[in-house]
């Protein structure tokens, strides 16, 4: 099958997925489920994550910042931008793609195989709507707040590995992070993790919902899925921020 | 009662079905035989819509697959149970909570009312006491019986059956051929069942349709299907010694 035709069916299986749910309740269930499975239960790792890189992306500044003509503001500045612009949103979308996108692609995929979406189907019920809609709500509403709990973690691991090494103050921290605050960057930011939250629940589902075979295949289909969720979210940050900031 | 006229389904231009005509009735379990490939699968799936067929029609009890708005279709496929091979139950949830499912999501009843239905057919598969388990906690033949229930907490009209006693052993099979042909008889559904189990031919075969390479080869029942001198179902249905030692037996009590 040809890129062209992956990309149709992608957007015939979008059709599907936009319909108005059969039972509210039932919805709702399955939204709650969803919210738990793919986002409260991926806050430990995205708390984990940002603290220490926001740490990393501290030292790696304050390291390479010998002149004594920079002001130490920079690095917190620096940070600020980098965490915002970059790792909060792109870096940790990429990481929600291997962790969220694994589970949707398998967790669908064996449902394929093992007949229980034939036995929605059978039952009239739209499978598509049922399985993927709630993925969809779930990672659109919750991601923002993940994302955001990223950039302030990112911004302390960053103000408290500089304080605790001793290679910046914390003064000079806080300073670069109040210096030429744009708010535009945050918009930027959530911009871009709405897009990626989509990518990274659909294009899973779109793995899982279409795997043909036995274990083996959803197994191949959900490396696919990381691959491909990965793959469009570098291409749609590159095209975001050429149209979003320049 | 189920009409098929002339049912044709092929795949990447490789015909599998190849103009089959049957009817089915209600109260009577009708099983479907054939080798390994003989097109059985699609054959089922083409009744319960999962396939669309190229040509022919079905009729469901005066109502024409081909003439359905997808508002029809709906209301049959509610019409409709189905056991799959494999039982296709819903791994996430429980026993109670697999049966509830179509009351959920097609019924307004309460809590109570689901619980009180679901607790009615989990009866009437003799399975009491395991609501609150999950499917990998089950047995293969409790799994099936889980599978029948929800297959009927809607009260279907048609019941669609693919290989149900695959993976069990006999004894377990015996029960779950004879538990299909109770409730077949009991609320007078159609019931079609797609097998290889040669058990179930004799026991519960009241219409049996036998297909080869994608065509009726041969239709009776359990007992014609001793006296039959069609070749093709006596070297599938006769090919292990048991089964020609129970035919023998059988032609020498009723000559």
């Amino acid at each position: 099958m040809n890129y062209l035709e992956h990309i149709g069916k992608y957007f015939m299986m979008l059709k599907q997925v936009f319909r108005k749910p059969q039972r509210a309740r039932v919805f709702r269930e399955a939204l709650s489920r969803e919210i738990e499975e793919l986002g409260i239960k991926s806050l430990g790792i995205i708390a984990f994550i940002s603290f220490f890189i926001g740490g990393v992306i501290a030292l790696q500044t304050a390291l390479n910042l010998n002149n004594p003509l920079i002001p130490k503001s920079l690095i917190g500045f620096a940070a600020k931008r980098s965490i915002i612009l970059e790792f909060a949103p792109t870096f940790c979308s990429i990481i929600l793609a291997g962790k969220v996108g694994s589970y949707i692609t398998s967790s669908i995929g064996t449902m394929r195989v093992t007949e229980q979406i034939d036995a929605l189907e059978v039952m009239g019920i739209n499978s598509l709507n049922y399985l993927v809609l709630p993925k969809i709500i779930a990672t659109v509403f919750f991601y923002p707040f993940l994302i955001i709990l990223g950039m302030f973690l990112g911004i302390f691991g960053g103000w408290l590995a500089g304080t605790l090494t001793g290679l910046f103050s914390g003064v000079d921290y806080i300073e670069g992070l109040q210096t030429d605050f744009d708010p535009y960057l945050v918009q930027y930011s959530m911009i871009k993790t709405l897009i990626f939250a989509f990518i990274i629940a659909t294009v899973p589902a779109y793995q899982g919902y279409y795997v043909k075979g036995g274990s083996l295949e959803v197994g191949k289909a959900s490396t696919r899925s990381v691959v491909w969720t990965t793959v469009l979210i570098v291409i749609c940050n590159y095209l975001l921020t050429q149209m979003l900031l320049t | 009662m189920i009409e098929i006229n002339n049912l044709q389904k092929g795949f990447n231009g490789v015909e599998i079905l190849k103009g089959i005509s049957a009817s089915f009735e209600p109260g009577k379990t009708n099983l479907i035989i054939g080798q390994s490939g003989s097109g059985k699968t699609v054959f089922l799936k083409s009744l319960i819509g999962l396939h669309t067929p190229e040509n022919g029609t079905i009729v469901f009890d005066g109502r024409v697959n081909t003439e359905m708005n997808s508002d029809d279709r709906r209301q049959l496929r509610q019409e409709i149970g189905m056991v799959f091979q494999g039982s296709a139950l819903f791994d996430s949830q429980t026993v109670e909570e697999n049966v509830m499912f179509p009351l959920k999501m097609f019924t307004k009843q309460s809590d109570e009312e689901m619980l009180e239905r679901a607790n009615f057919v989990l009866k009437r598969v003799d399975l009491v006491g395991s609501n609150k388990k999950f499917v990998a906690e089950l047995s293969g033949g409790m799994q099936k019986r889980v599978a029948i229930a929800r297959a009927i907490v809607m009260n279907p009209k048609y019941l669609f059956c693919d290989e149900p006693n695959s993976g069990l052993d006999p004894q377990t099979a015996i029960i779950i051929d004879n538990l299909i042909k109770e409730i077949t008889e009991e609320y007078q559904i159609t019931t079609v069942i797609n097998t290889h189990d040669m058990n179930s031919v004799m026991e519960i075969g009241e219409k049996i349709l036998f297909l080869k390479n994608g065509r009726k080869a041969w239709e009776g029942s359990n007992k014609e299907i001793f006296k039959t001198d069609n070749e093709a179902v006596v070297n599938f249905v006769y090919s292990s010694n048991l089964f020609k030692k129970v035919r023998e037996a059988y032609l020498n009590e009723t000559n």
